[in-house]
């Protein structure tokens, strides 16, 4: 039985996002980042949070986590309250959080050996992941002769290593260029066809929410509430030709007229008055690609 | 630069035609591990790879050795080595010189001894037991202040770099006793330690501590924050965290902590025996000045200088082996 199988097995978690509030600072310096938020994300289900910069998403991710305590509400993990960072919540950061001190292997064995799971156990596990990350042939590398794509993917498998029940991904390709991060988007699906793991991840690109998720939130600007929620129902497994297709073209279309408002919002007002064209910009509901 | 200089020597096959990294796609479907990327830095400590490729297995002939001692002579490293050779011959030129001509003008090489007569004490006393002596005490003393400094304010250091609350606990004790040289010690130490030796010992511990302690508090506060949220996304509890993070983090900084540290242990080593000790090289040196020796003296501070110069080396060679990532790391030690 691959890795996979077996974690497939296991139970998948529930995540569950209460009337969450953040609040940073007090008094003159308070920042509202996040307010009466709730949302889900089903057992086995993939689900993405979009919205403009600064509008709390890592605080979100966050809060889930177990860095960040919510000043209101709460966060459950299948209906046990969050409090702090643990084994049963895989995490993938944007920067990249590999270990340059550990070879790559012993990158992926870390929580393994955090929990204390004994040595040749750790070593076929991480052998297996790094197989389907298709960096079998790096394990010896340090993770600074690495590509950042390669980093990423290894940071992905790290955190499946220890099985948990949830990953939580904030923006983790939004370091890398373009072509590596259409490649990352598919392999991401194919590890995620394999796990069926719940995934709450982090975005701000449109096309990356849709070809990934099941489900899909869309966040106002700071302070950052949920403006929409938009079901994904391309079918599974999918594949970059369906990127082709008038369905995704559609949902394309629907999010960056949802995004377009947010992303105004979150500028000057002045702007957000005159909109775009009053700078002499054209923009049409493609052109607030651009904006990104 | 150098990485280029030695990616020429080493021999090691590099695919023609560029190599997509990201070209990884069929690979994850098909579960085929992806080919080696040629090595990004010099191939030298890139391990698996290279063994991997059949054409590379070695066999043990006159050539292969020579080649693989050849491959460390590089001319980056044959450049730095002459530029070494001219330095110190340029101090010895001008000591000779001066000594030679007798050279006096404001600074009097009348009563320095020549490089000759240090070299005829060196064979004379070098063979004397006495000579000897001193120095390995001079160094037992220097270890045993040196590895207890370490053993105190590593830890001391890290908790201080991780706690606040530590840290206000500490820290203004060590802001008042910093400042005072260790020589300053040399005459409240003998009051306070019950002989000599401990009260030596103390001081060139008192040396090596606070720069250890100071590096060790910054390597742990440049330790990227990311990387200890991550130990504990990945279930490392406190103290796993201390030992698998925090410490191989600060690492890095601990060891110029150490570098430095080594440095003043021995400045302060040397004070504390001209003034207390019997014994030593510091002891040898003065003794040699009230008997009016003056090769001896050259000789004792000649000596000060290689055992200064061979601690700091081994060192920076335990730190190459304890830290070998740091061969790849962005602006790091290449
Ligand atoms: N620790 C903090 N202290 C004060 N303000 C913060 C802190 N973390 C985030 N913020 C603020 O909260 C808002 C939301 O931040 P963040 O969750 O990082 O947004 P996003 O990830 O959507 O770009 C931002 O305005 C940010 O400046
Ligand atoms: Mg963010």
């Amino acid at each position: 039985m691959s890795v996979a199988e077996a974690h497939a097995e296991a139970a998948r978690g529930f995540i569950d996002v209460r009337n969450i509030g953040v609040t940073f600072g007090r008094d003159e310096n308070e920042v509202v980042a996040v307010k009466e938020v709730s949302i889900n994300v089903q057992p086995g289900e993939f689900v993405s949070l979009i919205g403009p910069s600064g509008c709390g998403k890592s605080t979100l991710l966050s809060i889930v986590a177990g860095f960040v305590k919510p000043t209101k509400g709460a966060a459950l993990l299948d209906g046990k309250k969050i409090t702090k960072p643990g084994s049963d919540r895989g995490v993938v950061f944007q920067q990249y959080s590999l270990f340059p001190w550990l070879s790559v292997r012993k990158n992926v064995e870390f929580g393994l050996k955090m929990a204390g799971v004994d040595q040749n156990k750790r070593l076929t596990t991480a052998r297996s992941l790094l197989d389907l990350a298709g960096l079998l042939s790096f394990e010896n590398h340090y993770p600074d002769q690495l590509s950042g794509g390669m980093k990423q993917r290894i940071g992905i498998v790290r955190a499946l290593a220890t099985s948990p029940q949830v990953l939580l991904m904030d923006e983790p390709f939004g370091a890398l260029d373009t072509q590596t991060r259409v490649v990352m988007q598919e392999i991401l699906t194919n590890i995620w066809q394999q796990f069926r793991i719940s995934v709450l991840f982090i975005t701000h690109d449109i096309e990356e929410s849709i070809f990934l998720s099941d489900r899909i939130y869309v966040m106002t600007a700071r302070p950052g509430r949920i403006k929409a929620e938009i079901k994904v129902p391309l079918p599974r497994p999918r594949t970059p030709e369906m990127t082709d297709t008038p369905e995704f073209m559609n949902l394309v279309q629907e999010l960056k007229g949802l995004i377009r408002e947010e992303s105004l919002a979150a500028m000057a007002p002045e702007i957000k008055d005159r909109g775009l064209s009053g700078f002499g910009m054209k923009v049409g509901p493609k052109g607030v690609g651009e904006l990104y | 630069m150098s990485n280029m200089a030695r990616a020429k020597v080493v021999a090691i096959p590099i695919p023609t035609g560029q190599i997509d990294p990201e070209r990884i796609l069929e690979s994850t479907m098909t579960s085929t591990p992806e080919k080696p990327q040629a090595p990004v830095t010099e191939g030298q400590a890139a391990p698996a790879p290279v063994a991997a490729e059949p054409e590379v297995v070695p066999t043990l002939s006159f050539r292969t050795v020579a080649r693989s001692l050849f491959k460390h002579i590089t001319r980056d490293r044959i450049i730095s080595f002459l530029l070494g050779c001219i330095s110190i011959s340029a101090l010895f030129l001008v000591w000779y010189l001066g000594t030679k001509y007798r050279f006096e003008f404001y600074i009097r090489f009348k009563n320095v001894p020549t490089p000759a007569e240090v070299f005829n004490q060196l064979t004379q006393v070098g063979l004397s037991n006495k000579y000897l002596v001193n120095i390995a005490i001079s160094v037992k003393r220097i270890l045993t202040g040196f590895f207890i400094a370490i053993a105190i304010a590593v830890p001391l250091g890290l908790l201080i770099g991780k706690y606040e609350r530590v840290r206000d606990l500490f820290m203004p004790c060590v802001e008042i006793l910093r400042p005072i040289p260790a020589i300053a010690w040399v005459p409240m130490s003998i009051m306070l330690w019950p002989n000599n030796e401990a009260a030596i010992v103390f001081i060139t511990f008192i040396g090596a501590f606070f720069p250890i302690l100071l590096n060790t508090i910054h390597g742990v506060h440049s330790l990227d924050g990311v990387l200890v949220r991550a130990g504990r996304c990945l279930g490392a509890n406190e103290a796993q965290l201390f030992w698998n993070v925090i410490l191989p983090g600060s690492l890095p900084h601990i060891f110029t902590g150490l570098a430095v540290g080594m440095g003043v242990a021995w400045v302060s080593l040397i004070a504390a025996e001209m003034i207390s000790g019997q014994f030593g090289v510091g002891y040898f040196t003065w003794e040699a000045y009230s008997l009016v020796d003056y090769p001896a003296i050259m000789l004792g501070m000649i000596t000060i200088g290689v055992l200064g110069l061979a601690c700091s080396g081994v060192i920076r060679m335990v730190g190459v082996l304890l830290m070998p990532w740091l061969a790849y790391a962005p602006g790091g030690r290449r």
